[in-house]
């Protein structure tokens, strides 16, 4: 029997010839990865070594990545203390892959992880963060983990008891048309799974519209899988994936792309085509619910937000741009932007589109989780409405359980600040 | 047998279990304050001493969906809660397990506050409406972690078999 590309990837991890589904297997981590809830991680850790009278020492300090990024910089006192315990840690234990509040390399951790080079074909990669699932982008079986089971990674250097996880093979076919994309593609599979419709399983993608995405594309296509329960995303490794590798991430040694077997067993599949997708909205409170734009045209909105690990890319913060250029956000509606790192940043600042952005008067923040989460700026107030790029629209998730947030595409997002109501990008304002 | 003090629907996210905004509290001591907090009048039961430790908490479809954040189970855990659930999302669940929340699969599960249920391995029954509900067994991975107490101390143990101290 032939495996599919997680199969082959944990198989490889274990030592083993052959898996399948519903095995239970110890998969060594080739990447460990947290944010500033690293701090969680260390108490839980240096728990573990409690009363054995061994000195904790983490199983290898170059395979563990710690971004700071989901409070930057610290809007509290406690945060800014538990950065630094974490900046305390990193140097005693020698944690090479640590990324500070800085303009120059720090960014949000599933930026960070790609456009570094620190993810791979055939890795497997381990977060503190359920978008983990964005890394299946490069090839790698990527997914989220809670705090006490990093501290177990830090301990052993291996998962434990990881089911293998069924996968539903994904084919997406045709050309998307104009101001449609990734993140319409997405949002239309979360709606058609529902929130649970792949819980504890793989999403493995394929189809002449993935073979043609940029990695960017793919990282907002991984990075929501788990919106519809999915372990992870996965996207076979290709010419793409090694363009991206090498002319972005810088690297240099060896890549080895896994593909599937032709017989690879697949519990379900799905087949897409996108040449009619029209942009994508999802709905107060769940992200499965997810309509067509027109359903929802006219809507007044607060406040617009582009940015964030699924839509915080140079191609995104383009796309917004090109649409706000010479033109100006309306009156009653605010617009923030924050790309996903310092790198893109500056790469947005040398392309002209930060101040495309701020002469239309939107606000550009620095890079981080800022408004997502809505816990350290850009929190809703009571009754307010935010369309947004990100990923999740959960009750209170923009800092405030009275307000509402729909999801969307940059595009949409763009559109829909100069009109101050959801507009269809390819209408015009 | 314990009684059921909440209920919520499907799709209850961690964001409304525990919301981000207290996500720099990290000691399992301090999280059970902001179990639940957004729901006002719930929160003030809870804080107030009116919820006996030991309660059940009933939930739809896919609880514990979204971030990975273990507050979510902590502050659950500091009250001691049972979550009688028709399923889980996955990290809660697994998080569930590493930090011995007591949590219950019941695809068909219906309660509402106040009844009194009997939570057995196999089956949960519904004392107040007289009605019985299967119980899904946890997955086989489980099961090892749940055996040495949670992940801590099963971590702890796999540590020393490494060090060659056990
Ligand atoms: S940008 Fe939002 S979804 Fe992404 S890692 Fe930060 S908080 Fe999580």
């Amino acid at each position: 029997m032939g495996m599919t590309v997680v199969e082959k990837i944990l198989a490889h991890a274990s030592g083993r010839e052959e898996v399948s589904a519903g095995e239970v297997l110890e998969p060594a981590v080739d990447l460990a990865m947290s944010h500033e809830n690293a701090a969680l991680v260390i108490n839980r850790f240096l728990a573990v070594f409690e009363g054995t009278g061994l000195e904790p020492k983490v199983w290898d300090p170059a395979k563990i990545a710690i971004i700071f990024d989901h409070r930057v910089p610290a809007e509290s006192p406690k945060t800014a203390g538990n950065q630094k315990k974490v900046r305390e840690f990193v140097a005693q234990h020698g944690i090479t892959r640590f990324h500070d509040i800085r303009g120059d390399e720090g960014g949000i951790c599933h930026q960070i992880l790609p456009e570094n080079g620190y993810v791979r074909p055939g890795a497997v990669v381990v977060g503190t963060d359920s978008h983990t699932t964005s890394h299946g982008a490069l090839n790698s079986f990527s997914f989220g983990i809670g705090a006490t089971e990093m501290a177990s990674v830090w301990s052993l250097g291996v998962a434990l008891n990881v089911e293998v996880p069924g996968t539903i093979r994904v084919n997406v076919n045709g050309r998307f048309l104009e101001g449609v994309g990734p993140k319409d593609l997405i949002l239309h599979l979360i709606g058609k799974l529902t929130a649970k419709g792949a819980n504890f399983r793989v999403i493995e993608f394929h189809g002449e519209t993935i073979r043609s995405m940029p990695t960017s594309g793919r990282l907002t296509v991984c990075n929501m899988t788990v919106e519809a329960g999915a372990t992870s995303g996965v996207i076979p490794g290709d010419e793409e994936t090694i363009r991206y590798l090498r002319e972005v991430a810088g690297v240099k040694d060896d890549i080895e792309l896994v593909h599937p077997d032709s017989d690879a067993p697949y519990e379900q599949r799905i087949d897409i085509d996108v040449s009619t997708l029209v942009p994508q909205i999802a709905c107060p409170h769940t992200v499965d619910n997810v309509k067509p734009v027109d359903a929802v045209l006219g809507t007044k909105i607060h406040q617009v937000v582009i940015g964030s690990c699924t839509n915080g890319r140079l191609d995104d913060i383009a796309a917004a741009a090109q649409i706000l250029k010479g033109k100006k956000v309306a009156r009653g509606t605010r617009m923030l932007v924050f790309p996903a790192s310092g790198r893109i940043f500056q790469e947005a600042l040398d392309k002209g589109y930060v101040a495309d952005l701020m002469k239309a008067g939107a606000v550009v923040m620095n890079s981080g989780c800022g408004p997502c989460l809505g816990v350290h700026e850009g929190a809703l107030g009571d009754g307010e409405v935010a369309l947004s790029t990100t990923n999740r629209n959960f009750k209170g998730r923009m800092g405030n359980p009275r307000g509402e947030v729909y999801l969307c595409s940059p595009e949409v997002a763009a559109a829909s600040a100069l009109t101050g109501e959801i507009t269809d990008p390819r209408k015009g304002a | 047998m314990a009684k059921v003090v909440y209920t919520v629907g499907d799709d209850v996210s961690t964001d409304v279990i525990y919301p981000g905004r207290y996500m720099a509290t990290v000691l399992a001591t301090e999280t059970p304050q902001y179990a639940f907090v957004d729901d006002v009048e719930f929160s003030a039961r809870l804080n107030g001493g009116k919820v006996p430790k030991g309660s059940v908490l009933v939930a739809g479809k896919n609880f514990g969906c979204g971030s990975s954040r273990e507050q979510a189970v902590s502050c659950l855990k500091g009250w001691e809660f049972t979550i009688v659930a028709a399923s889980f999302a996955r990290i809660f669940l697994q998080n569930a397990i590493n930090l011995g929340l007591h949590v219950v699969s019941a695809p068909d599960i219906e309660a509402s506050e106040g009844d009194d249920l009997e939570i057995a391995k196999q089956e949960v029954v519904n004392k107040t409406t007289g009605k019985s509900f299967t119980v899904q067994p946890l997955p086989r991975s489980f099961q090892a972690i749940i055996d040495a107490g949670g992940l801590i101390p099963y971590t702890r143990k796999r540590v020393l078999e490494a060090a060659g101290k056990a």
